[in-house]
Parts: structure tokens; C-alpha cells; sequence
């Protein structure tokens, strides 16, 4: 099986602060790869190394062959990469046409994707006029998906989509990033273990700043052990 | 937010009705009302044309244009240079038609105005984005060079206008008094801006980029646009803006040295009066302040208070920002 991305060692610095201590994670191409880990471990910041908008000091990212260091972010999302970010990041003065016409890599993106988008999220059909800040949370993180679906995207970063959800839209959004899983590669970042094991195969459990243990998601479900060990909760 | 905005809008409603009220007080014949009026909106739009930019520029690019005003300086004197015989690029003898030659001179400040902004941007700006204490230090250091240039080349006399040309000469009549139509065709071509720009930032997919590059500038390049080219473009377009309102305003104000500092430091008054990066904000907020200023010139006439004009933008900013802490239109931040 080929590996979409290949993140290979990387350090990142924030400031004067050592946050990441050599990340490796492997993406495969398609099907979903999850990391885990605890609160401040450093999986957000792993993604943001890998759009370039915290670049790594040392170690390389690979996506599809092409050397990512070094490039801006947005040279790296026009390369077919979708970030959904922690906390959304919707356009909140934009309507919710405007934020997905913003996502456009090419004109007329958005109108070629509007079907698939729209049977993902039906919700958004209608509240395609308003602004991003009247949306509710659940609705908010739909945009923010459907955002990254807009151009023809190889690879989604997903940051903590359950989090702040209804148990209902988490439903929801675990069918849609199923569904959408079919046609892209996704690394997530997900502090629900239920979700991330509903919707993972693989995993790699980010400890204190470094890349600590991967494999297969269904193996970690039942090494108890291990979950309580680096993420400090049950399995149940 | 509906409600907020509500508010927002009374009160700058409030603060009109109040200016204009003063104004017909003051006035003592509809004519004199008249004049008054014209002249603040005349001030208003040439207001508009530095805090226009200086508002975008901030609200995109996090960056308070200390060299606003001296964009606008510039505008004045190439504008006036073009025009008059002696000038460094005398376009008397070659464009002998003075309405063609304003026209050509106009369109030459905002050339020069526009180049020097992107020289700006790309040249010493760009290598201190992740300084904004350094990019202020930086935009203040480029007025102060700007106006030390200024003096080396046209010397620290003032020009007041001498060239006729039509529009700038004819008038018009309304209540027994006579009218300029230069003012009205300033503030003709002012409101025209600020409907384009607007338009253009509810329209335009360039519009659509700058309101989300306010909202969030990151997640802008995460979604593949790339950011730094649009920052050149509006600074740019902000520098331009500017020029070309000094070139308008010449015909009236003149040229002299005081120009960019007295335009920076009334163009900070109204966009933060308007509030911080809000575009409707600064193009109301320049209304008020620019019809403020012209009250206050009335209202100083024959008194030995003659620096009421000058301070007046700063007392009205006073005021708002003690009953409005983030401007009349402003987001808290």
C-alpha cells in the first residue's frame, strides 16, 4: 500500500517552545489515519506543520513524492490538501456561499461540487445565504468540511470535528467523513476514542511532543493497557 | 449583532442630525448653511481617501500606515508640479488645455502614488510582518524621509493654485449665494468611491478575500489563496487612493508640508472612530469628521479660537470612543 504523506521526524518550534520532538506518521492513500494522544501532546500542532503555517525546523513532509518543506501554505493547499482546523475557522462576516466560493482552487469548483456537498450536509442548502456566524456549532463544522471538499482535494487534515457536538451531529459527521473517505486520504485528529475508532483504520498516538506507537485501530481497541497508558482513558 | 449594528448606525445618525443642527444655528441664512454642508462633505470625502486605505490596509494586514498622509502629500505636489510652469515635469507647454492637463496630472499622481506603495510594500514592509512594532517604527521613518524629500525638492513654501482650469473656476447658484463646483465634483467623485468599493468588497472574489483576510488571515492561505500577493495589492490600491485624493484636493488645498501629517492624523480619527476595520465605519466616519471640521471653521469665524478646526476631529473621537469604546461600528477586539 502507498503512502499519500509521509511525515518523517519532524521538530516544530513555537516561539522558543520545542513542540514537537520528532513526529513520524505515515498516511496511506485512502482510508482514514487518526492521532491520538492527550491534551497538548501535539497533534494540532503536527497539523499545522504539515500545511506549512507552522513550519518544521527539522524533518521532512512528504505528500505524493513532493517535498512540502519550505513551501507556503497556500503553495501546499493548492497542491491538494484541505485543512479543517480546530474551532472551524468559518468566515463568520461571509455568507456560506461566500466561505465555500472562497475554497475555490479553480473558478466554477464550487458549482461542480455542489451536489456531492449538498447530499453530505443537506443543512447547508438551505442556510446558503446567511452568514457563517449565524450558524450553529454543528452546522459550522459542516462548513468547514465542505469547505475543504470544495476543489479536488487528495488529502484532508480534520482537526477535532466531534468536538462541541451533539451527540445526534456527531452521528452526522462520522457518516459524512465515511462517505467522503472514499474519495480522499484523511488524517484526523480526534479526542473522542469512539469516534476515532469508528471512523480510523490506522492510528498513531502522539506522546509528549514525539511520534510514540502506530498500527491498526482495531488492534488498539482491545489493548486496554495501551489506551489507559497514553491516552488515560477507558475504552468503553 | 443585529441589535449592535442598530445602535451603531442611530448613533452616527445622532451625531449628523447634532452637527447639522449646530451648523444651521450658526449659519444665520440658508446660504451660509449651504456652504457650510458643501464644505464638510468636501473634507469628508478628501478624508475618505486617506482613511479608506489606512482602514483596509489595517484591518487585512494588521498594519497602521503611519505614511498614509504622505501618499496623499505626494499626490498634491506631483499634481501640482504637472500643472504649473517651473515644475519639475512642466506639462504646461506640452498639454497647453488645462482641463486635459488635470486630468493627466491626476492620473499621474495616483501612478506615482501607487508605484511608491508598492515600492513600500515589497521592498520593507514585507520583511517585517511578524513585527507589527518594527512596521510602525518603519511607516513612520518613510513619512519622515518622504517629507524631507518633499522639502529638497519643492522647498518648505507652500504652493497655494494659480492655474485655471474649467471646473475648478465655475459656480453655481443656490440661495443667493454662490457655490463652488469644484466641492461638488470632489464630493461627486467621493461618493462614487465609496459605492465601488463597496460593491467591489460585497462582489468581487478580490472583495470576498479581503473580508475574510480581516476575519482571519491563516485560514485564508490554508485554503490556497495566496495572501501576500493580496496584501501588495491593497496596499498598493490604499497608497493610490491616497495620491490621488491629494491630487484632488490641490486645486483647494494647495500643496505645503503640513498636508500628510494634518490628513494622518484626522484619517486615524475617523478610522478609529468608525472603528477599526470596518469599511462602513470610515466612510461614515469621514462624513462627520469632515462635516465636524467644517462647523468648527464656522463656528471659529470672528472668534480668537482659531484652532478649534484643527482640534475638533480629536474631540469628536473623544467623545465616541468614551460612549463606544470600539468605535461606532467596531467589533470589540
Amino acid at each position: 500500500m502507498s503512502n499519500i504523506l509521509e511525515v518523517r521526524d519532524i521538530h516544530t518550534f513555537i516561539g522558543q517552545f520545542h513542540i514537537l520532538e520528532g513526529v513520524s506518521v505515515s498516511v496511506p492513500t485512502n482510508g482514514i489515519t487518526v492521532l491520538l494522544g492527550r491534551n497538548g501532546a501535539g497533534k494540532t500542532t503536527t497539523l499545522r506543520s504539515i500545511m506549512g503555517l507552522t513550519p518544521p525546523a527539522r524533518g521532512t513532509v512528504t505528500f505524493d513524492g513532493v517535498t512540502l518543506n519550505g513551501k507556503s501554505p497556500h503553495a501546499i493547499a493548492r497542491m491538494g490538501i484541505g485543512f479543517v482546523p480546530e474551532h472551524r475557522a468559518i468566515f463568520k462576516g461571509l455568507s456560506v456561499r461566500e466561505n465555500l466560493q472562497l475554497a475555490e482552487h479553480r473558478g466554477g469548483d464550487f458549482a461542480r461540487k455542489s451536489d456531492f456537498i449538498f447530499d453530505l450536509f443537506p443543512d447547508l442548502k438551505r442556510l446558503i445565504e446567511l452568514p457563517g456566524g449565524n450558524l450553529s456549532g454543528g452546522q459550522q463544522q459542516m462548513l468547514a468540511v465542505a469547505r475543504a471538499l470544495v476543489p479536488d482535494n487528495r488529502l484532508l487534515l480534520i482537526d477535532e470535528p466531534s468536538e462541541g457536538l451533539a451527540p445526534v451531529i456527531i452521528e452526522q459527521m462520522i457518516a459524512a467523513i465515511q462517505r467522503l473517505a472514499t474519495g480522499s486520504s484523511v488524517l484526523l485528529v480526534e479526542q473522542n476514542f469512539r469516534v476515532a475508532a469508528k471512523l480510523a483504520q490506522q492510528y498513531v498516538i502522539i506522546d509528549e511532543g514525539r511520534s510514540a506507537i502506530n498500527g491498526d485501530i482495531s488492534a488498539l481497541v482491545q489493548d486496554k493497557a495501551l489506551v489507559q497508558q497514553y491516552l488515560g482513558i477507558g475504552t468503553s | 449583532m443585529m441589535i449592535n449594528r442598530r445602535t451603531s448606525a442611530i448613533a452616527a445618525l445622532l451625531i449628523f442630525v447634532g452637527l447639522i443642527s449646530v451648523a444651521l444655528l450658526n449659519a444665520g441664512s440658508l446660504g451660509n448653511f449651504g456652504i457650510t454642508i458643501l464644505s464638510g462633505l468636501f473634507q469628508g470625502m478628501l478624508l475618505f481617501l486617506v482613511a479608506s486605505g489606512l482602514s483596509i490596509i489595517f484591518g487585512l494586514m494588521d498594519v497602521l500606515n503611519l505614511a498614509q498622509g504622505s501618499y496623499f502629500m505626494i499626490g498634491a505636489y506631483v499634481a501640482y508640479d504637472a500643472q504649473h510652469v517651473g515644475g519639475l515635469v512642466d506639462l504646461t507647454s506640452t498639454i497647453p488645455d488645462p482641463n486635459v492637463r488635470f486630468i493627466v496630472a491626476v492620473i499621474a499622481a495616483i501612478i506615482v502614488g501607487g508605484t511608491l506603495g508598492f515600492i513600500l510594500e515589497r521592498g520593507l514592509l514585507r520583511l517585517l510582518y511578524s513585527r507589527p512594532v518594527f512596521q510602525l517604527v518603519l511607516t513612520f521613518g518613510v513619512s519622515l524621509v518622504v517629507l524631507e524629500v518633499i522639502k529638497f525638492i519643492w522647498s518648505t513654501t507652500p504652493y497655494s493654485w494659480t492655474e485655471v482650469f474649467g471646473v475648478r473656476e465655475s459656480f453655481f447658484q443656490l440661495f443667493d449665494q454662490r457655490f463652488s463646483t469644484y466641492r461638488l465634483f470632489v464630493i461627486g467623485v467621493g461618493i462614487f468611491l465609496i459605492v465601488a468599493i463597496a460593491i467591489l468588497l460585497r462582489r468581487s472574489k478580490i472583495g470576498i478575500i479581503i473580508r475574510a483576510g480581516v476575519e482571519d488571515g491563516e485560514m485564508v492561505q490554508a485554503l490556497g489563496i495566496n495572501v501576500r500577493a493580496v496584501f501588495t495589492l491593497v496596499f498598493t490600491f490604499g497608497c493610490a487612493v491616497a495620491a490621488f485624493g491629494g491630487a484632488i484636493a490641490a486645486p483647494f488645498l494647495g500643496a505645503s508640508t503640513s498636508l500628510g501629517s494634518a490628513f494622518l492624523l484626522q484619517g486615524i480619527a475617523v478610522v478609529v472612530l468608525g472603528g477599526m476595520g470596518s469599511y462602513e465605519g470610515t466612510a461614515i466616519g469621514s462624513i462627520l469628521v469632515g462635516m465636524a471640521i467644517a462647523v468648527a471653521q464656522d463656528a471659529a469665524i470672528g472668534t480668537s479660537f482659531a484652532a478649534l478646526p484643527s482640534i475638533t476631529p480629536m474631540l469628536l473621537l473623544v467623545l465616541v470612543l468614551l460612549l463606544r469604546p470600539s468605535g461606532l461600528f467596531g467589533s470589540a477586539r
